[in-house]
């Protein structure tokens, strides 16, 4: 049996977590934050995945493209003008609407889980296709080109600001602190989630979907809004890095980086939600370390690491170190 | 008249090429409930063994016989070192035949680099009328139609494809009577490889050869699986003539990228009317 409600540990590691993402800027140099804003955003997105596989056992091969829909969604509306928490707002809308079609046709057809992963990792690829084939510059939408491979360049970054009064732009250390704010936000959230009524149906539809309906419950308006709320989430996170990097290109949309976003919930473990934190920090120093050899070696690793721990590491490093040091439980992992 | 016929024959051929390119894990997927994510690049290594040998001095031809054992033989080799060990799992047969393909995909390119290479196409050009049709293509269609039958009479008259039909149906009876499920797995996977592997090596002198090439063909592959389910001959077929045809038309219409894209519209459709599948629709399930 998982605990059934939240220990003061995890009260203590939000609380940590918090006091880091608010100190850090003032110890590292900017250089470093920034490398680490773009982590954050990372572990956003394996927060996100680890919400629909890992609480409902809905594992979407295609969180890269809810992202890049996400980032997508930002860049063409920022650069139109509207005002950025807005058009972050609009990411994650676009993340949820095309999660939330996916989702319909899939659990409202019932068709098997294998489907969902095969449909949402074709719609990535032909994402790609398609914003590859945009780099004629009669493919605009208002003022944003949307140059084909090269991507959408000069994105407005993010700025806050109250009502009525001029927002100012996020330097490099409040956008730092947007991003881990967001992040713990998150976390906290789909912790409170996984003990509250909706989070525990949802882990009975991972453990046995039929035996759940036959309780009386609708599996599938549930499997449809954990799913989008997760699509809604990698939108976000999607924003976010158009932000970061000021542009965003259809390499978002690739089949390797639809591929590192199950990596990091694989290798971390899933259902604890700091289990995809931990995996998207491992393999993205991993993935930076190797990126100096050269990109081949790095997908080639990436490639293996992934066989090697579905035949051998099955439930990933988190579970498996909690299971070992006894603090918890074994925690099961969905099929 | 003459235009007809011409666009008839570009039909004929996206609907053979998605066949011959799906049919390999249609068997895969109809027969072992398994979705084999690398499909792709077993389909690249077979364009790359007629890139071996024809940079041999060898014919296409020999290539083409050849790519078909080589990728079958590697094929077994993934089965017997990954997939076995994750029958049971298909989710998990699924995440790790990913990190497959991608390895695949880095190891091809750290051992023969990035670059396109070319492989000559063999026929001329047939015309008719004002217009000319690549010989080639029609030789496309009739190597779909070939492979399309003969695995059909194999699963249907053979000793081998009674017992792998068998093994489908109820591994345990057929372990019962004397025959190892496992082995059957083996060679499934293994003949499942080999249509990759062969499609990829008649479709190497269309496309160019290239470590990424698998990514080019997936997406149609796997619509294509995907609606004809496990309805292996009937419903792969519907399937590519369904999106074959939408492909071509939409790709003659505008550009082969929205050709994609209403195949994958095409296939949500029909996913939401008939979940289990094309062959659900003209046949009831017990």
């Amino acid at each position: 049996m998982a605990p059934t409600r939240l220990s003061r540990t995890e009260f203590a590691i939000w609380v940590a977590a918090a006091v880091a993402v608010v100190g850090l800027p003032l110890l590292l140099p900017i250089f470093s934050i920034v490398q680490l804003t773009v982590f954050l955003i990372f572990c956003l997105l394996a927060v996100s995945l680890d919400l629909a596989w890992g609480l409902a056992g809905l594992l979407s091969f295609g969180h890269a493209a809810f992202f890049g829909v996400g980032g997508y969604a930002y860049g063409i509306l920022a650069v139109n003008g509207l005002a950025t928490p807005a058009a972050l707002l609009a990411g994650g809308i676009s993340g949820a609407l095309l999660a939330g079609i996916l989702g319909y046709v899939a659990f409202y057809g019932r068709v098997s889980t294998i489907f969902l992963a095969v449909m949402t990792l074709t719609v990535t690829l032909i994402l790609l296709q398609v914003m590859g084939s945009t780099a004629d510059p009669s493919y605009r939408i208002g003022s944003a080109v949307l140059g084909g491979y090269n991507g959408i360049t000069n994105i407005p970054s993010l700025a806050l600001g109250l009502p009525l009064l001029p927002s100012i732009e996020l330097g490099p250390a409040g956008f730092f602190r947007f991003v881990g704010g967001f992040l713990i936000v998150v976390l906290a959230l789909g912790r409170l989630m996984t003990f509250a009524p909706f989070g525990r149906i949802l882990a009975t539809i991972r453990e046995n979907e039929q035996r759940t309906e036959l309780s009386g419950y609708d599996v599938r308006w549930r499997k449809l809004a954990v799913f989008a709320a997760s699509g809604g989430i990698a939108g976000v996170a999607g924003g976010l890095f158009a932000s970061w990097g000021n542009f965003i290109n259809p390499e978002v949309f690739s089949l390797s980086q639809s591929a590192q976003v199950v990596i990091w919930v694989l290798v971390g473990g899933r259902g604890l939600l700091y289990g995809a934190v931990i995996g998207a920090l491992v393999v993205q120093a991993l993935t930076q370390y190797l990126g100096a050899i050269g990109t081949a070696y790095t997908a080639l690793v990436l490639g293996l690491l992934m066989v090697a721990f579905v035949l051998l590491l099955r439930e990933g490093l988190v579970p498996t170190f909690l299971r070992l040091s006894l603090i918890l439980p074994r925690h099961k992992t969905p099929a | 008249m003459q235009h007809l016929l011409v666009n008839f024959i570009g039909g004929a051929f996206a609907i053979a090429s998605l066949l011959l390119l799906s049919l390999g894990l249609a068997v895969i997927y109809g027969m072992m409930g398994v979705i084999n994510l690398a499909q792709g690049e077993f389909v690249m290594l077979g364009a790359y063994t007629v890139l071996f040998t024809a940079a041999h001095g060898l014919t296409l031809w020999l290539g083409i016989v050849l790519a078909p054992v080589v990728v079958g033989l590697i094929g077994i080799l993934v089965e017997r070192g990954i997939i076995r060990f994750l029958y049971g799992r298909p989710l998990d047969t699924m995440l790790a035949t990913w990190g497959l393909s991608l390895a695949f995909i880095a190891g091809t390119t750290l051992i023969v680099g990035p670059t396109t290479e070319g492989v000559a196409t063999p026929f001329q050009h047939l015309t008719i009328g004002e217009y000319s049709v690549a010989v080639y293509n029609i030789f496309v269609i009739g190597i779909a139609a070939a492979s399309f039958a003969l695995t059909w009479f194999l699963f249907r008259f053979t000793k081998i494809g009674l017992l792998a039909r068998a093994t489908m149906q109820n591994a345990e009876m057929v372990a019962a009577l004397g025959v190892s499920p496992p082995r059957i797995y083996m060679l499934t996977f293994g003949f499942g490889s080999a249509l990759a592997g062969l499609a990829g090596a008649v479709m190497a002198p269309l496309t160019g050869v290239v470590p990424t090439l698998g990514m080019a063909f997936i997406a149609k592959i796997f619509i294509t699986v995907t609606v004809g389910s496990t309805a292996i001959f009937t419903g792969t077929l519907a399937a590519s003539g369904i999106f074959g045809a939408v492909e071509s038309i939409v790709a003659f219409l505008s550009t082969p990228i929205y050709g994609q894209v209403a195949m994958l519209l095409c296939a949500l459709v029909l996913l939401r009317v008939a979940p289990q599948g094309i062959s659900s629709l003209w046949r009831r399930h017990g």
